[in-house]
């Protein structure tokens, strides 16, 4: 395929019409139509970004019931059922409409172009068509949840959402469906625009991280997310039918089920963290000033974690009655994922070594992603392990393990390159002050609301309860105590990250002073992207040779 | 590859100014060449195929799980279906794939009258199968088959299977997976009608050149990945239960 590519690729095929001086993406069109009808990438991750924080901002809010909830044993606030609803949409939303697009959609289609030298993504109506069907799914998703509510978790396990279902199942999986062809056209879009559109000398081994690591959730957006939908779709049918294809009493499997939901599920995390992981190895060695430490293993983990992501879900499933011999190889093949991810975490670690460290914002996000993300990565060894997964199983343990690997890793990343890349997307710069306080008080509220519920899961509170024993009290009010640091320091970027808007200096093109050919373009960067093509010469991390000739 | 060569450095030496010719407008803004805007387009309808295996991958896996579970219940409802309509249906389809795989050829080689010819035989030949398909789906329902609408579980329990009597529960879960996963098929090939419709208006306009032949070739791609989906499913839901000669009628 590459050599095609460098045979047909003739970078001056077409002139452009000469840009005006100052005319970038933003100001290039004006007015609503000039939006919802574009089909340039930035302008696409832009209309993804305010799609996303809002249902960020939704599934925060329901979070924050939960944990206000959460600091009485009795469950004073709100009752039972609508207890449950709470969480599911928290989930849900979180899931589907935040954690697994945020990083692609809204990072990765303003910069997988710009980073391979390319003027646009393959395949840009599809780009935009993505958002509409995104969003078409979302508006579902949330009327679903809003008008009556979903009671069965984000993972619609049956017979919760086949036999016993008395609330929007069907309407709320509908929405996931739709918003399922959206995942679909995004990977696509990134595993054929990485294919076919790389810049002269732009080879596969030149390729930044963070695209090494977007290629890999493609494919997993790719293969996985078809299988959800298969499984939504037999729900359905079941409901609508009334067969039992899921139903023990009518012949079906409910752990039937369950392998088809955490064949999709259990890939997603990864989908979440490869990015996120992306984010972080090109931050870390910009702010090192070092090249990066091995970057031909930091590209294999990525795909070993790609690869072998796909062949451990049914570590979810040790306690539903599966065979004993399948458990021990799929705890085995579990402990195998954690090789690639710590290759990575040792990558960094080894690139900070010696290096000319700066602690800028998006470098504290990024330190914090590797502190939590570590501790989320070493709690899931304790989970794949089938004699503790018996005791902790369905208990706060596992929330705190999955927030600490999807919010400490997966939001801390998002944060980070957001943080990174904002002077890229708007051309200002946010307050330093702010954004360094914010870094801090994630890290702080965030360790502070998930490392008691590791206590409280080792102790045996099980989740998705409405009320606790009363011993347990301290620790969850610590934790909704985090939980109201953690909300701070979330809320605190939507004002100064709006108030660069109008306020913020101008960045420059290369604030960072990074490598990368996203940041030889100016801020914001002109909507063909390049005057003149790029010709890739060096790998993406030559540091030490920009310090040596002075340029920043 | 070399024949692109030339078309590549024709769209190459053309204006891209007011004076507008079949070769450069063809070609889209954020791409260099011909040959790379070709290649991308095979490329992403590959792997949207991908993602078609996994959805029909999904459904088999759960046919597969339930059919080994449930052996004897499964080959005694795979009797009952239509065999002929689903032989006829697959030499009808396969019939379709060559029709569609000369029309690649076609318009690769420039002649338009042979394109149309043959997109249009394609198209019949998919409303044919379709046809069948909506009447098997109304034998179905006339002779019983249709869960949750028409369906009679004291006529299964007089079967024997190779275990005893069948379960009628457990025959409408093969029945159930019959549906979902012809359905399933059936739609996708609406759209690849509604595809190839689109393809002879394209024709029709004289769009469609040995410069611009992608259309053709990428949803050629698709209508067969939808033929080899059908070569998978007649065995799995038909040839699985014993039929005899009289069973060969509509």
């Amino acid at each position: 395929m590459s050599s095609a590519i460098t045979t047909g690729f003739i970078p001056q095929a077409k002139p452009r019409p000469p840009r005006a001086p100052g005319e970038n993406y933003l100001n290039v069109a004006f007015g609503v139509r000039s939006w919802l009808f574009t089909t340039d990438h930035k302008r696409i991750a832009i209309l993804y970004l305010v799609t996303v924080t809002i249902l960020f901002f939704i599934g925060g809010a329901a979070a924050t019931v939960i944990r206000l909830n959460l600091m009485t044993p009795t469950g004073d606030l709100v009752p039972a059922d609508t207890y449950n609803k709470l969480f599911s949409a928290h989930g849900i939303i979180m899931v589907w409409f935040f954690l697994v697009p945020v990083v692609p959609t809204v990072l990765g289609n303003f910069l997988v172009p710009m980073m391979i030298g390319a003027r646009d993504l393959a395949f840009p109506k599809i780009n935009l068509l993505s958002w509409y069907v995104f969003t078409i799914g979302a508006i579902i998703t949330l009327w679903a949840l809003l008008a009556g509510g979903v009671d069965t978790g984000w993972t619609f396990y049956t017979p919760f959402s086949s036999k016993y279902a008395r609330t929007n199942v069907l309407p709320t999986m509908i929405g996931i469906f739709i918003s399922g062809f959206s995942s679909i056209m995004t990977g696509l879009n990134f595993v054929a625009t990485m294919h076919t559109m790389r810049a002269p000398g732009l080879i596969w081994w030149r390729m930044p991280l963070f695209l090494w690591a977007h290629y890999a959730a493609s494919v997993i957006l790719i293969l996985a997310t078809p299988v959800l939908a298969m499984a939504l779709i037999l729900v359905g049918v079941e409901r609508a039918w009334g067969i039992g294809i899921f139903d023990p009493e009518l012949g079906g499997d409910p752990v039937l089920f369950q392998h088809l939901f955490w064949f999709y599920s259990h890939p997603v995390v990864y989908i979440m963290l490869l990015p996120a992981m992306g984010i972080v190895s090109e931050i870390v060695t910009c702010f090192s000033r070092k090249h990066i430490f091995g970057y031909v293993f930091i590209v294999w983990s990525s795909i070993g974690i790609a690869v072998l992501g796909f062949l451990v879900w049914a570590h979810h499933m040790f306690v539903a009655g599966q065979s004993v011999y399948s458990a021990m190889i799929f705890s085995a093949l579990s402990y195998m994922v954690a090789v690639p991810s710590a290759v990575k975490v040792f990558n960094w670690t080894a690139t900070l070594y010696k290096g000319s460290i700066a602690f800028e914002t998006p470098m504290l996000f990024a330190l914090g992603f590797i502190a939590l993300f570590t501790m989320g990565g070493l709690t899931g060894l304790f989970l794949a392990a089938l004699g503790v997964d018996m005791h902790v199983h369905d208990t706060y343990f596992i929330i705190a393990h999955f927030h600490f690997i999807m919010v400490g890793g997966a939001v801390m990343g998002y944060m980070a390159g957001l943080h990174y890349w904002w002077p890229k997307m708007t051309g200002r710069m946010y307050s330093d002050f702010l954004s360094k306080l914010a870094a801090l008080i994630v890290f702080v509220g965030f360790i502070l609301t998930f490392l008691p519920q590791f206590v409280l899961g080792y102790l045996g509170m099980p989740r998705r309860y409405h009320v606790y024993p009363p011993e347990f009290q301290v620790l969850n009010v610590m934790s909704s105590a985090g939980a109201s640091i953690l909300a701070v320091g979330y809320v605190l970027p939507l004002f100064y990250l709006f108030w660069s808007l109008y306020a913020g200096k101008p960045s420059g093109p290369n604030p960072w002073g990074a490598t990368g050919l996203e940041w030889q373009t100016p801020s914001p960067p002109p909507t063909h992207n390049f005057d003149e093509t790029p010709i890739v010469t060096t790998g993406p991390y030559e540091y030490s040779m920009e310090e040596s000739a002075g340029v920043h | 590859m070399s024949t692109n060569e030339s078309v590549g450095a024709a769209s190459r030496a053309a204006p891209a100014g007011p004076a507008r010719h079949a070769g450069p407008t063809i070609l889209a803004h954020h791409f260099a060449s011909l040959e790379q805007q070709r290649e991308t387009a095979t490329f992403g309808m590959w792997m949207f195929l991908a993602t078609e295996v996994l959805i029909f991958g999904a459904v088999f896996t759960c046919y597969a799980v339930y059919r080994l579970r449930y052996a004897a219940d499964f080959e005694a409802a795979s009797a009952r279906l239509n065999i002929l309509i689903g032989s006829i249906n697959t030499i009808v389809l396969l019939s379709s794939s060559l029709t569609m795989a000369l029309s690649v050829h076609a318009t690769r080689v420039g002649r338009r009258q042979m394109l149309l010819t043959c997109l249009l035989l394609t198209i019949l030949l998919g409303g044919m199968f379709l046809g069948f398909k909506v009447v098997e789906y109304y034998k179905d329902y006339v002779e019983n088959l249709v869960p949750g609408l028409a369906f009679d579980p004291s006529e299964w329990t007089k079967v024997e299977g190779t275990e005893g009597p069948v379960h009628p529960q457990r025959v409408q879960l093969m029945l159930v997976f019959y549906y979902i996963m012809t359905g399933l098929h059936a739609a996708h090939m609406i759209v690849g009608m509604g595809l190839l419709i689109w393809l002879v208006v394209e024709a029709r306009k004289g769009l469609l050149t040995p410069v611009r032949y992608m259309p053709v070739e990428v949803i050629g791609l698709y209508w067969h990945f939808v033929d080899i989906v059908w070569i998978f499913l007649l065995p799995l839901l038909y040839l699985t239960g014993t039929h005899h000669v009289t069973d060969l009628h509509f």
